[in-house]
This record gives C-alpha cells, sequence and structure tokens, in this order.
C-alpha cells in the first residue's frame, strides 16, 4: 500500500521542481527554455502555497497563486518581447553572444 | 456497481453516443439547409431523402489513402487532430443536459419495476458527464486547450502556408475567448454559481405569469456577444477565414487526409453543439420549458433549443459573407471586447441597485 | 485512491520537468510543460482548490504557452550552438553551468534535510473541503483589494511594455 501523501511530501515535491527549474536555467543555453525553466520554478511555489492552504484551512495561498500566476503572465509576455527584439538584432537565441553590455 | 455508478456511467455513455450522432446529424442537417437556402435539391439518392448521406460520407473517409508529408513532425502531426477531438468531447463532459432525475418515470415507462424490481435510484442524480462545481470555467480551460489542436497541426504540417494559417487561426481563437468569458461572467453574477445546473435552476418559473425567467431577456446584449464569441471560437462562419483560406492560401488542415481530417471536422461540429449546449443553459433556461414534461424528459426542451441555436448557426454560415482578418481581429478586439465589459458593468450596477 | 493520485501526479510532474529542461527542441519543451501544468492542475484538484487548477489551466497552459508557442514557431531556431569568444566562456562555459546545477542539487538536498528534521507532518484527515469560489472571492475583493488593482496595472504596463519592444523599428 502507498504510503498517505504528508505536508513534507508536498514541499519535498516543490523543493524538487524548484531545484529542476534552477537547474535549467544554469544548464540551458538557449533563451526559450531558460524562461521555461523560471516557469517551472515559479509552479514549484504555487505547490507550496496550496499545499500549506490544504493544511491551515486558509484561502490566502490560492489568492497568492492567482497572482503568482498573473505576474508570471506579465513577465512571460515582456521576456517574449525582448527575446523577439534581441531576435531581430542577432538572429540566435544563445545568450552568451550579447555581450556588449560587459566589460 | 451501486445503482447509482450504473446510472452514471450509462449517463456518461449515452452523453458520449449522442454527442458522436450529433456530428453525422449535423453533417446532414448543414447539407440540406445549404440546399434549401441555395435553392436546390440536397443530399437525396442515400436513403430516404438522402438521410443516410452521413454513413456515405463516413465510409468515403475511412477508405480514402491516409497521407502525411515526408518531412512532418509525425508525432505531432496525428496528435494535433486528437487533441482538437479531445477537446471538443471533454468540454460537452460537464454540461448538464437535463434535470436531476431518479429515473422511476423512466423505470415505469421501460417496465423496468416489473422485470428487475427496479423503482428508481434512492437519490437523483445530475444528468451530466461530469458535474463539478466549477463547471463553466472548465468548459472555459477545455476550449482553450482547443487552439493546442489547430497550432500543432499548421507546424508539424511543415508549410509556410499552413504555419500561417494556424497562427492567425488560434489568434482569432484567443481574441476571442476574452468577450466569451466576459459575457458568461454577468450571468455568473445573476445566477450566483459556477455551476451550470445551478444556473438552470435560477431560470425556473416565470414573471407575470407567461415570460420564462431566462436569462436573454435580462441579459440581450450578453446573449448576443456569447453567440458571436462562440461562432469565432469554433471557427464558423462568418469568422471562418482559416477554413476559407484554401480557396486564397492552404489553411491548417491541407496536409490532412481521411480520418485526420474527419477528426477536425468531428472537432468543429462537437464544438458547435457545445457552444449551443452552454448558450441554451446559460441563456436560454436548459431543460425548461412552457409547459413541464413529465419527470425525466425535461431533455427534449434542451433538444429543441439546441436545434434551433444551431439551425441559426448553419443559417448564418450559407448567408453572411465572410469577415477579412483583419476586419475580423478589429471586430474582437475593438467592439466586441467593450461590449462585453460595458455589459459586465452595467449588469452589475442594476444588479446592486435592484438587489439582486 | 488519494494517495494513489498524488503518487502519480508527483511522478508526472517531475518527470516532465526533468524532460522539460533536457529537451534540444523548444516545441517539446513546450508541450511538455504544458503535461507538467496539467498534471500540477490535478494536484491542486486533491488539495481541494478546484477554482486554482481552472484558473492555472486558462491562463498558464491556455494563453502563457500559446504565447510561447507562437514564438517559438516564429523564431524556428531548434538547436544550440556553442558559446562563443573568451568572455561568453568565461560565465557561459561549461565548467560554471555545471557548478551551477550542482549548487541547485545541492539546494534540494538543504531542503530535503531541513524537512527530515521537521519531522513528518500530516495533512489534516478526513476528506478534503472545497473552497468556494465565494470565499475566495471575499478575501480577495476585500483584503487583497489593493493587490488585485496593482496587479491589473501591472499588467496593463506589460502589455505596453510588450508591444512596444516587439515593434519592428520604423523604417526611416
Amino acid at each position: 500500500m502507498l504510503p498517505e501523501p504528508t505536508l513534507n511530501s508536498y514541499l519535498m515535491l516543490s523543493a524538487v521542481l524548484f531545484a529542476i527549474g534552477t537547474a535549467g536555467v544554469f544548464l540551458r543555453r538557449n533563451i526559450i527554455t531558460i524562461l521555461l525553466s523560471v516557469e517551472v520554478m515559479l509552479n514549484a511555489v504555487n505547490l507550496t502555497f496550496i499545499a500549506v492552504d490544504r493544511f491551515r484551512g486558509l484561502v490566502d495561498g490560492q489568492i497568492m497563486v492567482f497572482f503568482v500566476i498573473t505576474v508570471a503572465a506579465a513577465e512571460a509576455a515582456v521576456g517574449l518581447a525582448i527575446v523577439i527584439a534581441l531576435f531581430r538584432h542577432k538572429e540566435t537565441l544563445t545568450p552568451d553572444v550579447f555581450t556588449s553590455l560587459k566589460w | 456497481m451501486t445503482p447509482e455508478l450504473i446510472a452514471q456511467l450509462i449517463v456518461i455513455g449515452f452523453t458520449f453516443f449522442m454527442l458522436l450522432n450529433s456530428a453525422a446529424v449535423l453533417v446532414y442537417m448543414e447539407r440540406k439547409v445549404a440546399a434549401v437556402i441555395q435553392q436546390r435539391y440536397g443530399p437525396y439518392l442515400v436513403g430516404p431523402k438522402g438521410a443516410l448521406q452521413p454513413l456515405a460520407d463516413i465510409i468515403k473517409l475511412i477508405f480514402k489513402e491516409e497521407l502525411r508529408p515526408k518531412s512532418a513532425d509525425a508525432f505531432l502531426f496525428y496528435l494535433a487532430p486528437i487533441i482538437s477531438a479531445t477537446a471538443a468531447f471533454a468540454a460537452f463532459a460537464v454540461v448538464p443536459w437535463g434535470a436531476d432525475t431518479d429515473f422511476s418515470t423512466l423505470a415505469h415507462l421501460l417496465f423496468l419495476d416489473k422485470i428487475f424490481g427496479f423503482t428508481g435510484l434512492a437519490h437523483p442524480i445530475r444528468l451530466a458527464a461530469a458535474d463539478v462545481n466549477v463547471g463553466l470555467l472548465v468548459i472555459f480551460s477545455i476550449t482553450a486547450m482547443g487552439v493546442y489542436g489547430i497550432v500543432l497541426a499548421g507546424w508539424s504540417s511543415n508549410s509556410k502556408y499552413s504555419l500561417l494559417g494556424a497562427l492567425r487561426a488560434s489568434a482569432q481563437m484567443i481574441s476571442y475567448e476574452i468577450s466569451y468569458g466576459l459575457s458568461f461572467a454577468a450571468v455568473i453574477m445573476l445566477a450566483g454559481s459556477l455551476s451550470l445546473a445551478t444556473i438552470v435552476d435560477q431560470q425556473a418559473g416565470y414573471w407575470f405569469g407567461f415570460i420564462p425567467k431566462w436569462y436573454i431577456f435580462i441579459q440581450p446584449i450578453g446573449f448576443f456577444i456569447f453567440l458571436t464569441a462562440g461562432v469565432a471560437e469554433t471557427n464558423r462562419a462568418p469568422f471562418d477565414f482559416p477554413e476559407a483560406e484554401q480557396e486564397l492560401v492552404a489553411g491548417y488542415h491541407t496536409e490532412y487526409s481521411s480520418m485526420s481530417f474527419a477528426m477536425f471536422f468531428l472537432a468543429e461540429y462537437v464544438n458547435m453543439v457545445t457552444v449551443s449546449a452552454v448558450a441554451t443553459d446559460l441563456f436560454l433556461g436548459g431543460w425548461h420549458g412552457p409547459f413541464p414534461l413529465p419527470d425525466g424528459f425535461g431533455w427534449v426542451w434542451f433538444l429543441a433549443k439546441i436545434f434551433v441555436l444551431l439551425f441559426f448557426y448553419i443559417w448564418m454560415r450559407w448567408t453572411l459573407p465572410r469577415y477579412r482578418y483583419d476586419q475580423l481581429m478589429e471586430f474582437g478586439w475593438k467592439w466586441l471586447l467593450p461590449a462585453a465589459v460595458l455589459n459586465l458593468l452595467v449588469s452589475a450596477y442594476i444588479a446592486l441597485r435592484v438587489g439582486w | 485512491m488519494d494517495a494513489l493520485l498524488f503518487w502519480i501526479l508527483a511522478a508526472v510532474t517531475v518527470a516532465s520537468a526533468v524532460l522539460v529542461i533536457g529537451q534540444r527542441n523548444p516545441m517539446r519543451s513546450v508541450l511538455l510543460l504544458i503535461v507538467m501544468f496539467m498534471a500540477l492542475a490535478g494536484l491542486y484538484v486533491t488539495l481541494g482548490s478546484p477554482f486554482a487548477a481552472v484558473v492555472q489551466i486558462i491562463i498558464y497552459a491556455g494563453a502563457i504557452m500559446v504565447l510561447f508557442l507562437f514564438v517559438v514557431m516564429l523564431l524556428n531556431v531548434p538547436t544550440e550552438e556553442t558559446p562563443i569568444g573568451r568572455q561568453a566562456r568565461l560565465l557561459g562555459g561549461v565548467g560554471p553551468r555545471r557548478f551551477g546545477a550542482l549548487l541547485s542539487a545541492a539546494l534540494a538536498l538543504e531542503l530535503f534535510w531541513a524537512l527530515g528534521r521537521l519531522g513528518a507532518i500530516a495533512m489534516p484527515a478526513g476528506d478534503t473541503p472545497e473552497t468556494t469560489v465565494k470565499a475566495i472571492g471575499l478575501r480577495l475583493f476585500r483584503d487583497y483589494a489593493f493587490a488585485f488593482e496593482a496587479t491589473s496595472v501591472l499588467i496593463l504596463v506589460a502589455m505596453v511594455g510588450a508591444v512596444v519592444l516587439a515593434r519592428k523599428e520604423p523604417q526611416q
């Protein structure tokens, strides 16, 4: 029989997802995949909110999730607009190429 | 295997079966109505008055050769029509098509009480495949997933024109989703619930004894906006630029043949039925009619109202000319969206003053 | 039943997240991320938050991912290239990136250790009560009204910003 999920299981799942997202941001060399990894991290946080919500019997967690999703939408829109502008400039999606602001 | 579980399974199976049949009936109805509008005979060779024409169409489609462009991504190419069709059916799953019933009348009519000793269920069950508290939002979310079928179809065909057609179609769909949502937000506000069955139950009864309490009488503009956005969502005329592109440039389903093509059109017809069903539940009072039918037969009214809306759909297709794409987008953003927002604000204000 | 659902959905979530960051083709990453969102929505439903689940699917899977898909299809750059130049190799080379991934693994292990020290905290027993949309609405519009209005201004700014940033330079 499978063990019943405790609050720790949900928080551990959230930690794993967050770590996967962070590893994705470090490892990938494609701007769009980096943005996707950031979305994975945001979802890990959402899961934490909802799990603690259920644990404490509140609704504030769901409201925070609502705001996190909305802010993620705004961030994705602006981030992708920047990606399009950068692509028009240099025809590539590798972040290492954009070095003009470095020393 | 309690009687409730068996009854629920039968309801699910029945809903699925009737949806499939409705697609076939719509194929025939479209061609016959188009024929009448264009003053010619429609199909009349196959079966009495051409009624078996959909069967002939399906057999033809099954026997056609299944083609795939060599450079197309095979997995996505076959996934796209599956996503379209699945989203179309799943959206109808949360639509209730009859009042809560315990099947006692049906048991009596079919002599089940004499043969099996079954006199009806202990508790009435909802006549929907799945009844969820946030049912209306579920329909909205699954309709949003339907966009992916079109986008992936255009992309996986690996043809510039298919891709552009698919992008235009999906841009159209997501633009009209906003007005779609805002128009039923006003109804949710008036009814006080997100569950479709509760919204229909709020529409029972009459004002002054003869005007039914349907929301179309309080929200006429909302109904118009909902239907317009629904027609745009299902890519039907006069918003069928993505389909008509085949006359001008290739559309998103040009590279498809045989059963994949059939699945796209199945998805389109089932989407039409879903939009009509949701409009009926939200604005036209669902299964409540002028005179009450015996318990368990409310679905007859439901069917009649859907039929009227579907006829309206088909009538519009063969009467109105098609919008150009930029006119379409301008209409959606500059006219329909402000109208929907105004509708919501005015309804809210009046509801507050009247004390709804 | 709930336990089985949790473990299946958790497995699907982790598997699709790993595949999202592991795929070469960004198109497949986007589609796998949609799978992850669906699995998470399922988890939210088992935790008694159907509204959050539906909002997640409508906004995240239904709108944001469509935006990502549009950009991926329009830009159409499927593979990754090697880093160019000495400066690029310093900060974007293989070594620093792998060290970064190691750090994130260390983060996960630290969190596991911390949760282990906490001891098992069981969820409240009994059936999961479903939070009604009415309760969420009351809380949102009374206590969090300012945040709500600020978020709407944020979305407006993001919309204007996105249009301005992605606009083609007018040909002089």
